[in-house]
């Protein structure tokens, strides 16, 4: 049984944002919600015009989104390359697994004190923490994904006169790439929340800084539209993340139906 | 397969080495006195057997007799620790020992076509791999299956994708492993079916490890039973093919292998 809703299969899911924020909307201009704790959407909407005019947002959009990404590239290449090594070779894994586990298990936050000391507060700083941040899930899930292949798939392939590199490329990659996609979007998430917090502890353009500038001069109207463009952005990514995983993983029965 | 291919055979022996001398009809492949230790376990001792090339044999035995162990041998995924295994020379455009499993073991992000091609890594790739894998497709009623994912095929379907993968390359020796034991009865006599027309079209030598003792009556032309390690018995099944399930020839030599295994 299903609803035979207008907005289709993925309109539902913007419906409850919509109600949430017509009910945020009447709930401002009825009084209930005082202005300078929470303004009301028509206030952020015109925060976000200002912004736009003035190209403002857009500039802070642009510089946050470089730097997430170049932190993204940097640290998941290096987590993907050796969640390859360390899953394909027991020396590589056994030479560093350990240390990673352990370096793992440090808040990445935490650093940023340290960060702050040895990079200033420059690109640099937001660049190594973000990179550390993703490094991790991409890392564990792709080192999961290759340790989780069929050995019995491997087998066929060598039995079948597969050399390595096609057994890589056509049973071990494949089989992996799902934890590795897992590996991505939790990345992608780790990604935009490290990026936020440096931002607002140290920065001199972003989201982040537009967010605590805006902060000091109390203009609650434009940190409420970071705080949702952060969203927004988040969602961008996944979206994204979601769409790769559909066009690779056409196969998998998960995706079958979609 | 040619005389003269056959002498020239590639030996695939721990010790000694012992090329087939003589060319006495023309011989798939033969083990002798192999045995196979793991450790100071014994699996297989002193074997000797002889196949000639085309034929269907049937190896029968209880779980642990070492019947897939002389399996894995013949495909080259062990070697064996005492005796010889010897091979005739593989024909130009053939690959020697093909496998097919007990699971159908297909590439769940390859198409069925693709996963038929695997059978062709190193002898054909491109459009006339595709094109090679098209055909067998169609021989085992798969053809307008060619492009789906595996996962939308049954049980029954996924064996058959495997069957064409393993022939693909048309092997000289195909050793199957048990490879109908997890369908259902009625998909397993028309795999059954499918395999001896099969057999009869490609004439490439069948090994056919399993524990059901009718399949291996209809199907075979010999049967070997294997218990602890050695040969039990070494039976012809001298039936004319097309066979009838169920007939009195066929079970009173099924009756006969039953004594041996349980007498």
């Amino acid at each position: 049984m299903s609803l035979a809703l207008p907005v289709g299969k993925n309109g539902i899911g913007w419906l409850l944002p919509a109600l949430i924020i017509a009910g945020w909307e009447v709930a401002s201009r009825a009084g209930v919600m005082p202005a300078n704790v929470l303004p009301a959407p028509s206030a952020v909407a015109e925060a976000f015009w200002r912004l736009m005019l003035s190209g403002e947002l857009i500039r802070n959009i642009g510089v946050s989104t470089a730097r997430a990404l170049a932190g993204f590239a940097v640290g998941g290449s290096i987590g993907f390359a050796l969640g390859l090594a360390n899953g394909l070779s027991t020396l590589s894994r056994g030479l560093t697994d350990t240390t990673l586990q352990m370096i793992r298990n440090i808040p990445h936050l935490a650093l940023i004190p340290l960060v702050i000391l040895w990079f200033g507060i420059d690109e640099e700083a937001k660049l190594f923490l973000v990179a550390l941040g993703v490094f991790f899930p991409i890392y564990v899930n792709t080192l999961l994904g290759i340790q989780s292949v069929d050995p019995q798939l491997v087998e066929m392939g060598r039995v079948y006169g597969m050399d390595r590199r096609a057994l890589f490329f056509r049973v071990i990659l494949p089989g992996a790439l799902p934890a590795i996609f897992v590996g991505l979007r939790y990345a992608l998430g780790i990604m935009w929340l490290t990026l936020i917090v440096a931002e607002t502890i140290s920065a001199s353009s972003g989201l982040g800084y537009m967010a605590m500038q805006a902060r000091e001069f109390l203009l609650i109207d434009v940190v409420v539209l970071s705080i949702l463009i952060y969203a927004l952005l988040g969602k961008l990514a996944d979206s994204l993340a979601r769409l790769l995983e559909r066009l690779s993983l056409g196969w998998h029965p998960a995706f079958q139906n979609g | 397969m040619t005389a003269a291919s056959l002498t020239a055979a590639r030996s695939f022996a721990a010790t000694p080495v012992r090329p087939i001398g003589s060319v006495e009809g023309q011989r798939a492949f033969a083990f002798r006195h192999a045995g196979k230790r793991f450790g100071d376990k014994t699996v297989l001792d002193g074997i000797d057997l002889d196949v000639p090339a085309g034929q269907f044999l049937a190896v029968i035995g209880k779980s642990g007799c070492g019947k897939s162990t002389l399996l894995r041998l013949l495909a080259g995924l062990d070697r064996p620790t005492s005796g010889s295994l010897t091979f005739g020379v593989a024909e130009e455009g053939h690959s020697r020992t093909r496998f097919m499993f007990q699971e159908p073991r297909l590439l769940p992000w390859a198409s069925v076509v693709k996963n038929v091609e695997v059978g062709l890594t190193g002898i054909a790739t491109g459009s006339e791999a595709r094109h090679r894998a098209l055909d067998i497709l169609g021989e085992v009623g798969l053809a307008d299956r060619a492009d789906e994912w595996p996962s939308v095929l049954s049980g029954g379907q996924k064996q058959r994708v495997a069957l064409a993968r393993a022939l693909v390359g048309h092997p000289q020796i195909l050793a199957l492993d048990e490879p109908l034991g997890a369908l259902d009865a009625l998909t397993r006599i028309e795999m059954q079916q499918l395999l001896e027309r099969i057999w009869i079209a490609q004439k490439f030598t069948a090994v056919l490890v399993t524990h059901d003792v009718a399949e291996a009556v209809a199907l075979a032309d010999r049967v070997v039973v294997i218990s602890e390690g050695r040969i039990a018995l070494d039976l012809d099944v001298p039936v004319e093919r097309p066979r009838r399930r169920g007939s009195v020839e066929l079970a009173r030599l099924e009756g006969k292998i039953l004594d041996r295994l349980f007498g």
